[in-house]
């Protein structure tokens, strides 16, 4: 097996991924993987063919303008037989890349909440619609519902709109009287009421209704429509898309398994971004989950912590309070209601990659004994998606995680050596 | 999005597809919603976007589950649905 090692190497070429690199690189060698074929992480994906991304082309710049070693297409799966050695999965083989210090900016995914009718094809996550659109989807005369919670959905139904789709609706989970309380508190973020703004002008004549939830989507062979309900009660939408989740969850499973400390879902680190390894660091949304602005300030940090420079830390240390702050102000606005956790009937599937029922999970009292029994979360996501959905509808914490953390081809787990073994 | 574009093979059937489209969007862009059967049989397509689910897997030139999600579009490539 192909092995390389470098001075730091850094996961995830999302915002804060890229502003890690580029302020570790001022006196180090740096090493940036991603398993996308392209850097950008989320928010901004396919960069490279299309423009329009605000603020990423001067991080674009900067990062082309390194001396960086790029693993781009590359899958960090699992630890390699040495320490401080990862196993990297790449289109052709495995590779075992080395590190002195390392600093992981694996970014988050969407939080999906079973209801009926979620697996039918055209059921996705706004960000996972929009991210298809960036690589090429057309979406132009697609009737598309927006729906689920939090201040991506308006982001995705401006971009959806832009490229030709009709929205028929955009349904907030939050009340009204939560997101103006939070409207209020942005005041202190000029830039976000600039933003709001504009986003609001794009989505002018959409229809934004809060307090309101997707109760099922029904259709044949894909989503034809959906049910609606508020406390003014139901009604029905025909759509080509629903483009639905509940906000973000933080990846932590590669903090995980090199055991870092995780508390409450997010990795816990110091005002260094340094986590409970002293030679590992953490930035961006593994951390908790706190949008592009937090982002790029705690992978400035994080980078600049490696590269010994003490005062940039300190600098940035203001920033990193003021977008903490706005994180948790969103995350108050958009707290789950309790009937969220209703809509998954008894037949409902919860783990798609194995066909698990709700019934069937709830024969058992902890994740460890539902997956022994009934496969769900051991199928290729390996929890990713209904590890969150089990810990909201039963409250059941994930398991450690094991080695791999991404499901790999018989000839890499070969490469395995000891360390899968128990 | 580049105006170039490569020519694949879907099904059986010769698609063009935009420079830089992953096959995801292009079998979305066909007209394929349905990318694989669930264990149980049910209609499967992709969810996440980014490489996370699984939902998307195809067989892209004779290897078995490759997420379509993560895969660029190249001249010649074989895609069949599972
Ligand atoms: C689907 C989606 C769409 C979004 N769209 C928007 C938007 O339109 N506007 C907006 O303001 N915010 C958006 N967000 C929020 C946005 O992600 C954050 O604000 C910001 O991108 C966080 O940056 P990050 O660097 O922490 O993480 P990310 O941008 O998520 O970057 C993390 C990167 O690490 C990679 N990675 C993770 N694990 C591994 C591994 N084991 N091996 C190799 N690579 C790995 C990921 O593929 C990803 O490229 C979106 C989020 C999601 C999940
Ligand atoms: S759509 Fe989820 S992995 Fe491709």
């Amino acid at each position: 097996m192909n092995h390389v090692s470098s001075d730091v190497v850094v996961v995830g070429a999302g915002p804060a991924g890229i502003a890690a690199a580029c302020t570790a690189a001022r006196t180090r060698q740096v090493t940036i993987i991603d398993d996308n074929p392209a850097p950008g992480g989320q928010i901004w994906r396919g960069y490279g063919q299309a423009s329009g991304a605000s603020g990423g082309g001067d991080w674009f710049s900067r990062l082309r303008g390194i001396a960086a070693q790029r693993l781009y297409s590359s899958r960090v799966v699992g630890l390699g037989d040495s320490p401080r050695t990862l196993l990297v999965e790449r289109p052709d083989g495995m590779m075992q890349v080395c590190y002195r210090d390392l600093i992981l900016a694996t970014g988050a995914r969407e939080l999906f909440l079973p209801f009926a009718g979620w697996t039918l094809p055209n059921v996705m996550g706004p960000g996972g619609l929009q991210a298809l659109v960036k690589c090429g989807l057309r979406v132009e005369a697609k009737r598309i519902v927006v729906a689920g919670s939090g201040p991506l959905l308006l982001a995705v139904a401006a971009y959806l709109r832009k490229h030709g789709a009709s929205i028929v609706c955009v349904v907030e989970q939050a009340p009204f009287s939560a997101l103006s309380r939070f409207g209020k508190r942005l005041v202190q973020y000029p830039g976000k009421i600039v933003e709001a703004a504009r986003l609001q002008s794009k989505v002018l004549g959409v229809r934004y209704l809060t307090g309101t939830w997707v109760e099922a989507a029904s259709g044949g062979g894909r989503v034809e429509s959906v049910t609606l309900v508020s406390h003014q009660g139901r009604r029905r939408e025909d759509c080509d898309y629903l483009a639905i989740a509940y906000g973000l969850t933080p990846n932590v499973e590669l903090p995980s398994l090199l055991g870092c400390e995780i508390h409450g879902g997010k990795v816990s680190v110091n005002d260094r971004q340094q986590t409970s390894q002293p030679h590992i660091y953490c930035a961006g949304e593994p951390t908790g989950v706190g949008g592009v602005d937090l982002a790029l300030v705690e992978g400035q940090i994080a980078g600049a912590a490696v590269a010994g420079d003490r005062r940039t830390v300190e600098s940035l240390s203001p920033q990193r309070e003021r977008w903490q702050r706005f994180a948790a102000f969103l995350d108050e606005g958009f707290a789950l209601r309790a009937e969220l956790r209703a809509l998954a009937k008894p037949d409902t599937i919860v783990c798609r990659c194995e066909d698990v029922s709700l019934e069937r999970l709830q024969r058992f009292d902890s994740w460890r004994a539902a997956k022994l029994h009934t496969r769900c979360g051991m199928g290729p996501c390996q929890g990713r998606v209904c590890g969150a959905a089990v810990h909201h509808l039963l409250g059941w914490d994930p398991e450690s995680v094991r080695p791999p953390i991404f499901p790999i081809t018989v000839a890499a787990l070969a490469a395995f050596g000891n360390h899968s073994s128990d | 999005m580049g105006k170039s574009v490569v020519r694949l093979t879907i099904d059986g059937r010769e698609t063009a597809a935009a420079q830089g489209s992953t096959v995801a969007a292009a079998l979305l862009n066909a007209g394929l919603t349905e990318l694989r059967q669930s264990v149980n049989g049910e209609p499967r397509g992709p969810l996440c976007g980014m490489g996370i689910c699984f939902e998307c897997r195809v067989s892209i030139d004779g290897r078995a589950h490759q997420k379509s999600c993560q895969v660029l579009c190249a001249d010649g490539m074989v895609v069949t649905t599972e």
